[in-house]
């Protein structure tokens, strides 16, 4: 038996009320992160990658809050539980973020507290999940520094954040994220602000502790390139929706959204004459704003493909479209079908 | 850290040469001096006084010296013999003026800090943790209330309720028959029973100013990253909001910690005047009025020199506060 998936998220909606009317930057998000594997989560500037992964930690940005959905978290172990429907700030919350459930943000400079040291920082999550006294911590800290391949651990517990190069700022956050062990790992494009050499080292290193600790990754970027390399599965979304989820392998050779084929498109390939990256046409526009209402599917106004009278009409269902592989279009007919029903409904 | 301090140390010393010269320039400045004014002033209440006294007065005071034997004397006289001159007012040795209305200044505004910062402190925190909630907007009005109310006005209306509603004389800092008193439980308590009001006087002045920046910088501080990742980890809401952002919304007020302490000695003076307080603040006002020099020069040399320490005070906490200026 396979064991299910270890995070699902069923409809989940973020939204809050604004001065200029309803901001939804989640619309209904279905997403499952498999057990022990790497999840890639794509997506233009916009489309709401970071608020699901604040979602899935339950912190949403005042006064964004989770107006819908579920996020059940199961271990296949211990009783499933419903993250959506914890209070954020309650004690049950706070006792599953940073020890089952931890995130590695993207600028290490300003995701560390200026002021206090890296080891004080990574100290804090063991003394609030396993009770360690400060010496245990200390010594556990040093550990998890060593662990991520920082020099001279020791000596660089007592170091501020200033005093470290953008890279081992950022071996530093994956120490803090992982002290407690956890399950379920979100790193919210955390080499984009690094440089490329770096960026390779610090993919590296993560793919090494999920494999060595058999984590489950939400990996969010932007870079295609990424995806193609580390992840086992990719979900694709667009404002607020996942719109195609599927192995990573299937995207690649055979993606089913235009949207996702629009953003295969525009990936920069080597091999132009003068022998440097260059870009090929990108697609037009770009993600409506969360407040935006459109009807029918999101994507029509910059769809190649749309038909008009059926794109700008009928609100897409997600579907599978070949095995193993959903979509959110409604030139597949599996989507048309399920789309209508829920219109008849 | 001890490097830092020491080099400070040593700046310090140019820093205070120079301005004790420009104090002494500024003491120099208005045309003549006390003696001619003195005599002048005597001569205006129809006593002659003769030329062999004017000469040995000038001649005691130096006032014939060259300007830089006259700033040599004058300093040295400071800083070996604590002696700042005389005041021509009073007739009294400056430092002994100063020197009995300190403790008392000190204890008013100190208290007067204790109070604000812990109004402050408290509200501006809520206030930016529950922005635009009904607390912070009562917070805010009640904030530009206390802002906009003049001291004096406050202190006005203290003592004319506390007469008219309580037949209680509130000004001062102790009953008439505690005054010249040995210090006692009952002139304690006495005591105790007039300062609250200059207290919260003085206080709520500076509590609407500093809780629009407490909230202001904890604002800020609140929409950093550094936040975000705090609370991913599960620390509780509140120790979060006072180990990161209020932590560091805490470094602009200790750098401005500078002139609070000359701010103490020279503060607060109408609202000191209106009260009847034994503090300095109404003796430098009536020193600049009068042009009593020597007095007025001692005020200018005590600000400047409290300004440097007071500077050195807040550099040294900011320094130990923020890794970011200490280690750099
Ligand atoms: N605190 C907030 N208040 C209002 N709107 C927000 C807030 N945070 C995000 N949004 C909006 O929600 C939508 C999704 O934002 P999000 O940051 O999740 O995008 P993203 O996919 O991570 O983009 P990027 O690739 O640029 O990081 C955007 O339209 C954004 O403007
Ligand atoms: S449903 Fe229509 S508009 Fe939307 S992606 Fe498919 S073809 Fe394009
Ligand atoms: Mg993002």
């Amino acid at each position: 038996m396979t064991p299910g998936p270890i995070i699902s998220i069923r409809g989940l909606e973020v939204g809050a009320l604004s001065r200029h009317g309803m901001l939804r930057p989640l619309r209904g998000i279905d997403l499952d992160l498999p057990h022990a594997a790497t999840t890639g989560l794509v997506g233009e500037s916009g489309c709401g990658k970071s608020m699901t992964a604040r979602a899935l930690l339950n912190i949403t940005p005042s006064p964004m809050r989770i107006t819908a959905g579920s996020i059940t978290l199961d271990d296949g172990k211990t009783p499933p539980v419903d993250l959506a429907a914890l209070d954020p700030d309650g004690a049950p919350m706070r006792a599953i973020r940073g020890r089952r459930l931890a995130m590695i943000f993207q600028e290490p400079m300003t995701a560390f507290s200026p002021v206090h040291t890296i080891g004080n920082q990574i100290a804090e999550m063991l003394l609030i999940h396993e009770k360690l006294d400060k010496r245990a911590a200390r010594e556990r800290s040093i550990e998890m520094l060593d662990l991520v391949g920082m020099p001279n651990a020791r000596q660089r517990f007592d170091a501020h954040p200033f005093n470290l190069s953008g890279g081992m700022r950022q071996r530093a956050m994956i120490a803090m994220a992982l002290a407690c062990k956890p399950e379920v790992l979100v790193a919210d494009e955390p080499t984009t602000a690094l440089d490329v050499t770096i960026q390779a080292q610090i993919l590296e290193l993560l793919q090494r502790l999920q494999q060595e600790l058999g984590m489950t990754v939400l990996l969010i970027t932007h870079d295609l390139g990424v995806v193609a390399r580390t992840t086992s599965r990719v979900a694709v979304m667009y404002l607020g929706q996942v719109v195609e989820e599927t192995t990573t392998e299937s995207l690649f050779d055979n993606p089913k959204h235009p949207y996702t084929q629009g953003l295969l498109g525009s990936v920069p390939r080597l091999g132009s004459r003068r022998g440097r990256r260059e870009r090929l046409p990108a697609m037009r526009g770009s993600v409506p704003p969360a407040l935006a209402e459109l009807p029918g599917c999101a994507f029509h106004p910059r769809c190649p493909k749309a038909v008009a009278g059926l794109c700008d009409v009928v609100k897409p269902r997600m579907a599978e479209v070949a095995p193993g592989h959903r979509a959110r279009c409604l030139l597949y007919p599996e989507v048309l079908a399920a789309s209508a029903a829920l219109e008849a409904a | 850290m001890w490097g830092f301090i020491l080099r400070r140390l040593v700046w310090m010393v140019p820093t205070l040469i120079v301005i004790s010269i420009i104090s002494f320039i500024i003491i120099q400045l208005p045309p003549g001096d006390y003696l001619s004014s003195y005599i002048a002033r005597l001569e205006a209440l129809g006593t002659t006084v003769d030329q062999a006294t004017i000469d040995a007065l000038r001649l005691r005071y130096g006032l014939d010296d060259p300007i830089w034997v006259q700033y040599f004397k004058w300093l040295g006289n400071i800083i070996f013999n604590g002696n700042f001159g005389y005041s021509f007012e009073w007739r009294l040795p400056v430092s002994q003026l100063i020197v009995e209305r300190l403790p008392t200044t000190f204890l008013v505004a100190t208290c007067s800090l204790l109070f604000a910062w812990s109004v402050a402190l408290p509200i501006g925190i809520f206030s930016a943790v529950k922005q635009y909630s009904w607390g912070d907007y009562v917070f805010t009005v009640l904030g530009f209330l206390g802002l906009g109310i003049p001291n004096f006005m406050l202190a006005l209306t203290f003592l004319y309720v506390s007469n008219r509603y309580f037949g209680l004389s509130i000004g001062g800092l102790f009953s008439p028959n505690y005054i010249n008193a040995p210090w006692s439980l009952d002139k304690f308590i006495d005591l105790l029973s007039h300062l609250w009001i200059p207290v919260v006087i003085v206080g709520t002045a500076g509590t609407a100013g500093l809780i629009r920046i407490t909230r202001a910088n904890v604002l800020d501080e609140l929409r950093k990253p550094y936040v975000e990742t705090a609370r991913a980890k599960g620390l509780h809401p509140m120790l979060l909001i006072l180990k990161y952002p209020v932590r560091i919304a805490l470094n602009p007020f200790v750098s401005s910690m500078g002139f609070i302490l000359p701010g103490m000695i020279s503060g607060e003076v109408i609202v000191s005047i209106v009260l009847n307080l034994p503090t300095t603040g109404p003796l430098l006002y009536a020193a600049l009025l009068s042009q009593d020099t020597y007095l007025a020069g001692a005020f200018v040399l005590m600000l400047a020199v409290l300004t440097v320490i007071g500077v050195l005070i807040s550099d040294i906490l900011l320094a130990w506060l923020d890794p970011r200026i200490r280690l750099s």
